[in-house]
């Protein structure tokens, strides 16, 4: 049976790859015009977000959101950093030097 | 409490969405504009439209009792522990809701470390203080009364010294569904509420974005094509109120780290501070966080010379190269951002 074996060698590795994709799926939020592109989105716990600062300033990105604190400190332009989030909940995401600049990452 | 109807009136006339944009419009196009030059500007006034509605947030939503107990608090100097410091006594409508001093006074008439900011327009506002460590209105409002330098009133002894005051029981039940218990969440709630209805009325300048050429002079209108052009002023005080809510190092003299102090990992927050507003701003003197400059043309001069250079300073500061009609021309612009507001009236307090 050496076919079948390896048939289920090949269908085993292919349920760990994508249950690896699903575990860490990574979504990307640009800051451009000290905006976020989204003012919203909603992730699995253990999911990423990558943050690319496209303006031509510095900015920040944290979270005081219980579970899932951060703080990126000085992000320069053409920088990017990626945050996992990994508590379920509501996260509030700041730019701690433009106010304005509002994201919530829900976490399922 | 004309003080009162009279912001009152201004915020709900904003809510219904009625006075400020009823009919606005655009500046009508002159034979002799060159048309890029009009599109220009049209899309720069446009930046510049008053708001048609008060934000209150949805878990402090705005109701007339609460913002009447809000404003006796907000005048009341028993929220001190000396009995003489309110809310008003630094934030002050006589000196356009700031105090007029370079530094502010607090408890045992000691001089603050920076100076009183105004109220004016706070509820658009995205991070209070200077240094933005409040996120709300609600946060800030119990900061100063706690605050041994200031009104140094721990909130225990406030709320056993308002829970003696008869008159008070009564407001707060009346603000908040008949519960007349005084605690600290209300106090915050109340006076963030009454703070959200003080708001500068229109000036000549919103007269003049709303289509009335001649509402604001030559100068003011060269001085605002400056403002947003070679002075580059509006790279940071942008919008109806003239702040973009962002905090940034302009190079002033002092040892003051402002922002730095939370946020020590970057760099360009080191001596950072909130852009303040520009309305009323004639009646708001001296300027700057430290109070250090005069009057406008001071403040001019120091962004015309661009600021301390050092690692902090913004990328917006460079020297302007204005000339002196320049300079004036901004200066006038200024001052048409003033509102000709009714005086506000103190309250009569609950004994």
């Amino acid at each position: 049976m050496p076919m079948i074996r390896k048939s289920i060698v090949i269908l085993a590795l292919g349920t760990c790859i994508t249950a690896t994709e699903a575990a860490a799926e990574d979504v990307i939020i640009t800051q451009q015009d000290k905006a976020f592109s989204e003012e919203e989105v909603t992730i699995k716990a253990g999911d990423s977000v990558t943050f690319m600062n496209n303006d031509s300033t510095t900015h920040n990105v944290y979270s005081r959101s219980k579970g899932n604190q951060f703080d990126s400190g000085a992000q320069g332009p053409n920088e990017s950093m990626t945050q996992v989030f990994s508590s379920p909940g509501k996260v509030k995401v700041r730019c701690a030097i433009h106010p304005r600049m509002k994201l919530t990452v829900n976490v399922e | 409490m004309n003080g009162f109807s009279l912001n009152i009136g201004v915020s709900l006339s904003l809510l219904i969405g009625v006075g400020f944009f009823a009919n606005l419009g655009i500046s009508p196009v002159k034979a002799d504009d060159a048309p890029g030059q009009v599109n220009e500007v049209i899309i720069l006034k446009a930046a510049y439209k008053r708001p048609t509605a008060v934000p209150f947030p949805e878990d402090n939503p705005f109701t007339e009792a609460k913002a009447k107990l809000g404003q006796m608090l907000y005048f009341d100097p028993r929220l001190s522990r000396s009995n003489m410091q309110s809310c008003a006594s630094c934030h002050n409508p006589s000196f356009a809701w700031g105090d007029g001093l370079p530094k502010g006074v607090g408890d045992h008439m000691n001089e603050l470390g920076r100076r009183s900011p105004t109220i004016l327009n706070a509820a658009w506002s995205e991070a209070l203080m200077w240094d933005g460590r409040f996120e709300t209105l609600e946060e800030q409002a119990l900061g100063p009364i706690q605050a041994g330098v200031e009104m140094n009133m721990p909130l225990d002894e406030l709320l056993e010294k308002l829970n003696n005051i008869d008159g008070y029981r009564p407001l707060f039940a009346a603000a908040f569904d008949g519960d007349e218990e005084i605690t600290a969440e209300k106090i915050a709630m109340a006076i963030a509420t009454y703070e959200r209805t003080v708001i500068s009325g229109e000036a000549p300048f919103d007269r003049w974005i709303k289509g009335q050429r001649k509402a604001i002079s030559a100068s003011a209108q060269r001085g605002f094509q400056l403002f947003n052009g070679k002075a580059r002023c509006s790279s940071c005080h942008v919008g109806w109120r003239f702040s973009d809510d962002s905090f940034h190092d302009i190079g002033l003299a002092d040892d003051d780290v402002g922002r730095g102090a939370e946020l020590s990992g970057i760099v360009k927050m080191q001596h950072a501070f909130k852009t303040p507003g520009l309305r009323n701003i004639d009646q708001r003197a001296p300027y700057m966080h430290d109070g250090s400059l005069a009057t406008l043309a001071d403040v001019v001069e120091h962004y015309d010379h661009g600021g301390i250079k050092r690692p902090s300073l913004s990328d917006e500061m460079h020297p302007l190269g204005l000339t002196e009609q320049e300079k004036k021309d901004l200066v006038t612009f200024m001052k048409s951002l003033t509102s000709d507001d009714d005086p506000v009236t103190y309250v009569q307090l609950p004994r």
